[in-house]
Order: structure tokens, then sequence, then C-alpha cells
């Protein structure tokens, strides 16, 4: 049958053209990835039946510690959830919002990451547990503060944007941002993608060692990579000593990106998993580096079928945000005058007008964030996530969240199957392999 | 001075070495380098230390105060992220000397390699010799003065700060342009030439950002509502 309007050229690509035919540049916004890809809903779970014995959901003990760093670090990184917050710039975000992910982390046992833009105080003194993250741009970086830090990471690319540095927008470098990171005020921040002092996995190794050395070998390094040629990538940054590899799928998400390396870069989080669960092993270095993903990681179930395909924690950044406010029709908020769209359907994080106070540096709308009632509710949000965890893992007969594995699902789509190597549901094929 | 000969000691036992006699207000020269990679990182006091030998990569960086002297040549990312102090190389540096600088000074007795004071944020990197392409690569601030010649794409995308030559110029980078410095640069700059030993009046062109490159100029028609 054909339809009665142009499949190629559809009312939003005549909207995309007529915007760029406007603006003369390629377009930036902020959130996620719009494109529909497989993802965790299309696997499930196979739980206990009589074949297996499942352990009482409420009750039974089940293990979701995680230790990062043991054999190389003085102090390993250790969460009592394998679920922490992802690197997120101090300049993206508010303080209040910087505070309050640090405050809600730190309630349940787990860590935050400083992302790009330097160490605030402020996030330091609210998270038990830092993560430093030293990107190509290097802004804000200061010694004495890796000092601080209870974990270093090496950002070699982000999920959202591959191949390219971050971006703040002119409207979130005031003053304060613009000191920290050592750039003129109001400017259109594009940072470098390449790191200043080291270019390869030749020179990664020397690095990694760099930041031992400074931190007398008190924490844990570990690499972060945007999901693109997953084995390769993961099989350097291993070799280069990493204690631990963060692959960050096409679903993560950033306060700017163009919008193109949003929709187009990059692979989905359940083959970027499994790829570098593949690579460890075929190096014998599976279960020796940990492996940390993130990417539209949403729900305790999510993190259960990431650590079922072969991860050993997850990073969670876009559903952090939400649990603090993010596309909340909070009273205070009037979205469609403020940014033009109702709650719900927000993705200007780039344009620092966020109606609820996390992505700005607006001091009006900042107000609109309480960074303890926040806090709050992030922790309750990963409690929810850990709960959820656990009872997933317990309803397959197990105690620990490290023990679930491939074999424990089922793939609903011959894609997903192809993708997460196991079977599709009703049959005993795995497509895409004999 | 206390001596520590690194001839048969690994990294690990050198960095700590040094650590431990600084912070005991002793000066450190270290002996027979053997050019390795990561010596003297993350010290964040005055204090001074000598490396008699050429060193590897990254040697010197994360510091924060200390005066090092290093009588040879060095590898990739020397001084790399000092805050304060004072590095003094008597030989040719790598690439990225000096890349994300933040504050005190840096100087190359010889030539710099490729990416001389890339994404400095601060300080002097002063270089005695040439200096090779994309030398003050996206330079935020501080000052590059470089007595000889340098590379192609000189200031690419440079944000602040201002770079210095006396020689041939091989090419501007992108966003880059080239100024004719004020009497009172040209004083300042000799005279910290002069702290280093170099008495000459080199007759130096400035290069700078020229600033086009700041903002998109476009905003999206919601942008222009809200923003």
């Amino acid at each position: 049958m054909v339809m009665n309007s142009s499949q190629i050229y559809s009312p939003w690509v005549m909207e995309d053209i007529h915007a760029k035919a406007d603006l003369g540049r390629y377009r930036i916004r902020g959130f996620s990835s719009f494109q529909k890809v497989t993802h965790f809903d299309d696997l499930t779970f196979l739980s206990t039946g009589l074949t297996r014995i499942p352990l009482e959901g409420y009750k039974e003990k089940c293990s979701t510690q995680v230790v990062i760093g043991e054999g190389n670090a003085k102090n390993p990184l250790v969460l009592d959830t394998p679920i922490y917050i992802t690197g997120m710039s101090y300049g993206a975000l508010s303080r209040n919002a910087k505070v309050a992910l640090g405050k809600g982390a730190s309630e349940v046992g787990t860590a935050t990451c400083t992302g790009d833009g330097g160490m605030l105080m402020a996030e330091r003194e609210a998270s038990e547990k830092l993560i430093y993250q030293i990107l190509p741009s290097r802004y804000g970086v200061n010694p004495h503060h890796i000092m601080m830090a209870d974990c270093i990471e090496i950002c070699v690319g982000q999920g959202a944007k591959p191949g390219t540095g971050g971006m703040l927008m002119g409207v979130k470098v005031l003053d304060h941002i613009a000191e920290m990171r050592d750039l003129p005020t109001g400017i259109d921040q594009r940072s470098p993608t390449r790191h200043p002092d080291w270019l390869g996995p030749d020179d990664l190794p020397i690095k990694i060692e760099q930041l031992r050395e400074a931190t007398d070998w008190r924490v844990p390094v570990t690499v972060k990579l945007g999901a693109c040629r997953v084995k390769d990538d993961v099989k350097l940054a291993a070799k280069a000593g990493a204690d631990a590899i963060v692959i960050d799928s096409m679903l993560a998400g950033t306060g700017a990106s163009s919008e193109i390396l949003l929709d187009h870069s990059g692979i989905p989080t359940v083959p970027a998993i499994v790829l570098a669960r593949e690579a460890l092993r075929e190096i014998g270095m599976y279960g020796k580096v940990a492996l940390i993903a993130s990417g539209g990681i949403r729900s305790g179930v999510d993190v259960a079928k990431a650590l079922a395909l072969g991860a050993d924690a997850v990073a969670i950044g876009i559903a952090a945000l939400i649990a603090l406010n993010c596309n909340r029709d909070i009273p205070e908020a009037n979205f469609e005058e403020e940014v033009g769209v109702p709650a719900g359907m927000c993705h200007h994080c780039q344009t620092g007008k966020c109606p609820v106070g996390i992505a700005t540096q607006d001091p009006v709308l900042m107000k609109r964030l309480d960074p303890e009632e926040a806090g709050a509710r992030v922790a309750n949000f990963l409690n929810a996530m850990t709960m959820e965890l656990a009872l997933i893992t317990r309803s397959l007969g197990k105690s620990d969240v490290h023990s679930l594995e491939p074999e424990d699902m089922a793939a609903l789509t011959i894609e997903a199957s192809a993708m997460a190597r196991i079977p599709l549901v009703g049959t005993d094929k795995v497509f895409g392999f004999d | 001075m206390v001596d520590i000969n690194a001839r048969e000691m690994t990294i690990r036992e050198i960095n700590t070495q040094v650590k431990e006699l600084v912070n005991e207000g002793q000066e450190v020269r270290i002996l027979d380098p053997q050019a390795r990679h990561n010596l003297v990182i993350g010290v964040l006091k005055e204090c001074k230390v000598t490396v008699e030998g050429s060193v590897g990569y990254l040697c010197a960086s994360l510091l924060d105060g200390p005066d090092v002297t290093i009588n040879g040549n060095a590898g990739w990312a020397l001084g790399e992220n000092m805050m304060n102090g004072r590095i003094t190389l008597t030989r040719n540096a790598g690439a990225s000397v000096g890349a994300t600088l933040r504050g005190g000074q840096l100087f190359v007795g010889g030539d710099a390699g490729a990416r001389a004071g890339i994404s400095m944020k601060g300080g002097d990197l002063i270089i005695r010799g040439n200096s090779g392409f994309l030398t003050g690569y996206m330079m935020q601030k501080g000052r590059i003065i470089i007595c000889g010649d340098v590379g192609d794409a000189v200031g690419d995308s440079m944000y602040e700060g201002e770079i210095y030559v006396a020689g041939e110029i091989g090419s501007l980078g992108s966003d880059a342009k080239e100024e004719t410095p004020s009497e009172d640069e040209l004083l300042e700059v000799w005279e910290t030439l002069q702290d280093f030993g170099i008495t000459e009046r080199f007759q130096f062109k400035k290069v700078v950002s020229a600033k086009k490159l700041y903002h998109f100029d476009a905003l999206e028609r919601f942008e222009k509502r809200v923003v």
C-alpha cells in the first residue's frame, strides 16, 4: 500500500532541513539518542521453576557489593550497590544538582563522578566516594584534587558523542564556570577530543602509571570508552593496565552534543556489553578487569540484565537526573513558557534554562532544586533499583548479583538474540551464531 | 643534597624516595635516570630536585611548587599540568611539552616537538630553540616564548594567551592571528628570558586568538526565545 505522505521526507525530516537552512550549522541538543534500538526490554529473565530453587524474594541475603581496583590500588573502590552516578560536569549541571547527586549516592554507599570541569568542593564534601574524571580538556584538573579522589577515570570517549569533545554553550559559561575552566566568560565551549599528553594505546599505560604514581597507587584508575569499536578498544584499554573499563553506549546522555552524533554514532548498550565481555575473555582478562556499562539504564531490571550479560557494575546519568526532577512538572516551573515544550518532552539542557534547576547555572532556576530533598529522591531511586536487582537475582535462585549470567535470559526478538548472543524465546537458536 | 642512584631502582621506588626526602626538607639529585617515564610526579611542595640525565614521558608532571632541573633531554609531556614551580630542561623536549600547564615556568634549553603548550591554562613556556607543529594548540591562557622558529598551525583554536615567536612562523593555525607586540610586552618577555640567562633582544612577533570561533553564530528559533 502506498502511504499518503513521503516516508523519506517525513514532517520531522522537513523540519530538520528547515532548521538547518535557517541556522547554517549542525543542530545541538541535550538528553540522549532518539533512535529506537535494541535494548534491555528486548530480553526477558527465565526465573526458577522445578529446575532451580528460588530464594525468598524479600528476605534472603543477596550480595550487591562490587569492588573495583583490587590488586593494584591500596584502597580499592568498594560500592555497596553495583550502580553509581556517571560523570556529569559542574557547568552542565548546577551546584545543587551536583551536591544532591553526591548526597544521594553516599546515602546508599555508592559513588558519583566529577565529569568535566574539575572538582566542585561542595560535591567532594557531599560525596563519600568520588571518582575524578580526567578528560582531554583537562578543565580544572588540579593535582591536589587528584589526591582527594577515591578513583580516577580517564575518559577517552563518551557514548553520546564519541569522537568529539564536550560542549558547553555560552549561556552556561558564567564567570564561576569560566574561572574553573580557565576559559573566557560566555564562550560556546567546544572541548578538545584528543588528550594533550598521550595519544594512543602505546602511551596510555604511561598515563595510567603517572596517575598511579601521583596518588602513590592508592586509588583505582579506570578508562571510559564510547562504545564504537568495542572489541579492539577494550582489549587495548585492558592491556594498558586499567582497573576497570567503562563502556558508554550510544544511549548515554549528555548536556549538549551535535544531534547527528547523538543519533548516528556508537552502538547500543546490549551489544556493547557483550562485545566488551568477549574482548576481555579473548585476552584472558575477564574477571580481572572490571567491566562497567552505561547508557540507557533506567531500572534495577536493566541493571540485572547488564550484569547477566557480563558487566560488573553500571553507571547511570539521565535516570539519576530524572530522579532529581528532570522533566517533572513541579509547581515552580512552567515548561511551555520556559523551554517551549511540556514536561516529559524536554531535552533542552544545552539552553541552560532548565525549569527544574538541574541543567542550569541560573541562580533563580537553581533554587527550584533543594539539594537535601533531591538527594533523598536519588537515594530512594538507587535503593529501589538495588531492590529490583536483588529481587530478580533471588527469583533466579542466586544470592549474589554477580552470579547472574546470559543463560538466565532469553531474547524476545531476533535482533536481541543476535546482539545479546542468547537464544530467541521458544527456540534454541542464537541468531547470527550457528 | 641527597643523591638517589636510580639505575637499579623501579619508578615506584624512585618517586617514593623523592617524596620522602623532599618532605624531610632535603634537596634531591637523581643520578642515572635511564630515560625512564614518570619520574618526579605529584610533588606538591616547594623543593629542589635535579635529574642528571635524560628522562622519558610525563616527567616532572602534576607538580605544585618544586624547582626541577633536568640536565638532558625529555620525552613527551614534560611538566604536564604543573600548577606552580619551575622546570628547567637543558636540552630538547619531545611532543606536548608543557601540556595543560596551569602555572609556573617551564624552560626548554633546546628545541621542542609538536604540540608544545597544548591546552595551556597559565604559566610561561619558554623555548630557547625551535618549536614544532601545532604549538599552542587550544591554548587557553599563559604565555609561550619561542626564541627560534615555529612550525605550522601555531596557535590553532587558541582561546586566550600569547605566543611570542622570534624566528619564522610556518603558518598560523585556525582562528589565530599575528599582532605586533607592544613595547611593554616586549620588555616583559625580555625580562623573563633574562631569568634564564638569555640576554639577546629578539624582535618577537605575537600570535593571539582571532576570537572568531568563540560562538556559534546562530540560534534555533526556540533558543532565540528562551536564551
